[in-house]
């Protein structure tokens, strides 16, 4: 025991071990310390602001008392109608580069792509859509800022549907195969049931991804001092109202600056651990 | 009993025509045997590495054969043209004849989703399929039949009998078919097979993957099985195979090299090859 303790390659390989384990314990709390020094920070600026009447008023005039209705339906109304569009594209895309096409050149030139689209800039997406939708039809609108918003679902959504069906085994897809089901069925019915939690996980992080994107939204639904549902009129949002107020000199306004950044960041973070915790179950 | 729209046997199958006797050796007790399946100069190419070299093999009706060799012989490769599971994957062809009741399967023609319900398969690893235990047998029922909730009630229970699991999962059929130990897994997807009525059952090292308890079980059910299905079974394990097939087809490199009743190729092999591995002197 004391020859082998005192074997110099066997203290090297200790001392080693000690200081890879104090490097790598810094770098977790170096980054877990900014991440709690930002919640820290959001929190203690933002719950003074954190009244009902931020739920319940519209955004005010400088100098007045107001809160963020309609930014939050805006908010709502753009994010839900680009889950909508992005994730039967994202699924269907997903599903034919893990069952369709894993043979295909195609699979690999569209997998290609994702992983571009996924890293692209998103105020490049913001001005794309501009120039598709914006300048076309003349106006700002809750569409174009839902459909900018849905091309960044897309790419999350294809990416994790097509992870989580590769993880499907191929023998459960062999298995239904042997009973004489048909391809299209084995994916809905066997290959979506196993991969079920892993895609609604997807989503949600798609979800909280787009809802703190304020670039794509500057150009797109631009801002709506005033409650409208209209989609088809200038909408109001949390980012960019957040964007708007934070810059401006009014106390009122950057109040409610601070409340809007806590309550994407609660909603964000509360998204991300539901996502977890729907993968963490079985 | 059966208003199965399902496949299901003519009252007097057809007989192939018997093998080419030259590979066929043989030598006692198949006198008044059906083949139901019987395979004739059968190769099999993955891309362009030539997998199985002329095999022709009789598979006999309501007995065991199992096939044994080496690994990379092409046992496993024969096993899964017989339900043409290699279609799954691109590059994968077979020539030759694979005669079921008197018609090629190989034909292009060929119902494959209704082929492979005439002839099941169990695989390797347990694969329960992510739900209930009664849909994991319900579910394959529904394919092929439209029955009441009662009637659906009896099938599920009659295979789950069939495969020797039904005490063990009665008062827990709405539980997960994952959450089973994996020996009842590969008896939960033994009766998954079954409920679809098969003919033929192909087994692919069934119990490479459980405890010898679990193994003994499932031998028991295969030997069981054998009067209402015809029965093929892959496996690395000499013994299982003395245990369970009434035939052996002895493979090596792709090559069928004796094939013959379980107890004279076990017993009085012709070929030195067999002689060695069986002996445990390769493979």
């Amino acid at each position: 025991m004391a020859t082998f303790a005192s074997n110099p390659l066997y203290a090297r390989r200790r001392r080693v071990d000690v200081v890879s384990k104090v490097l790598a314990y810094a770098a977790t709390a170096f980054g877990l310390g900014w991440l709690v020094l930002i919640l820290g920070i959001l929190v203690v600026n933002g719950i003074g602001g954190l009244t009902l009447d931020v739920f319940t008023h519209d955004t005010p005039p400088p100098g007045s008392a107001g809160g963020l209705l309609n930014a939050i339906v805006g908010s709502l109304l753009m994010t839900v109608l680009a889950v909508a569009i992005g994730t039967p594209v994202g699924v269907l895309a997903g599903t034919y580069m893990a069952e369709y096409g894993r043979h295909d050149k195609l699979a690999s030139v569209v997998r290609f792509i994702n992983d571009i689209l996924l890293s692209a800039p998103s105020i490049v997406i913001g001005l794309f859509v501009y120039q598709i939708m914006v300048a076309p039809i003349g106006h700002f609108s809750g569409y174009a800022g839902a459909v900018s918003l849905a091309v960044l679902v897309i790419p999350v959504v294809v990416r994790t549907t097509e992870d989580m069906l590769m993880l499907v085994p191929d023998t459960m897809r062999e298995a239904a195969a042997s009973i004489g089901l048909p391809r299209a069925h084995m994916i809905v019915r066997i290959a979506y049931r196993a991969a079920r939690a892993g895609i609604v996980t997807g989503v949600l992080l798609a979800v909280a991804r787009v809802s703190g994107e304020t670039a794509p939204l500057l150009f797109t639904a631009l801002n709506n001092q005033f409650f409208s549902v209209n989609m088809n009129a200038p909408m109001p949002s949390l980012p960019v109202v957040i964007f708007q107020f934070a810059l401006s000199p009014y106390e009122e306004w950057q109040q409610l600056a601070w409340t809007g950044a806590l309550i994407i960041t609660v909603t964000v973070l509360a998204l991300s651990i539901l996502a977890r915790s729907l993968t963490a179950r079985k | 009993m059966d208003t199965a729209t399902a496949p299901s046997a003519p009252a007097n199958p057809p007989t192939n025509p018997p093998t080419n006797p030259m590979v066929l050796h043989a030598a006692v007790g198949t006198d008044g045997l059906a083949e139901k399946v019987t395979i004739r100069d059968l190769e099999f190419f993955y891309g362009e590495s030539r997998a199985l070299k002329g095999i022709s093999l009789p598979l006999y009706a309501n007995k065991a054969t199992a096939f044994i060799g080496p690994s990379g012989c092409g046992k496993s490769t024969l096993l899964r043209i017989l339900n043409r599971m290699y279609d799954l994957y691109p590059n994968q062809r077979a020539t030759g004849q694979v005669l079921f009741d008197g018609e090629n399967l190989l034909d292009a023609g060929q119902d494959i989703n209704l082929l492979r319900a005439r002839i099941g398969m169990v695989f390797q690893k347990p694969t329960p399929f992510p739900m209930s235990i009664y849909e994991n047998i319900a579910f394959g029922i529904r394919l092929y039949e439209k029955l009441p909730r009662a009637e659906m009630d009896a099938r599920v229970e009659r295979a789950l009998r069939r495969a020797a699991l039904w005490d063990e999962v009665k008062d827990k059929l709405a539980a997960s078919g994952l959450s089973l130990s994996g020996g009842q897994q590969q008896r939960l997807c033994i009766a998954r097979t079954v409920s679809v009525k098969p003919e033929v059952i192909l087994f692919d090292e069934p119990c490479s993957a459980l405890d010898p308890i679990s193994t003994a079980k499932i031998e028991e059910l295969i030997d069981e099985m054998k009067k209402d299905y015809t029965i093929v079974i892959v496996t690395h394990n000499m013994q299982q195979a003395a245990r369970v097939s009434d035939f052996t087809a002895f493979m090596y490199l792709g090559e069928l090299i004796e094939f013959d009743a379980t107890a004279n190729l076990f017993t009085t092999p012709r070929d030195k090859r067999t002689q060695a591995y069986i002996t445990g002197r390769f493979g």
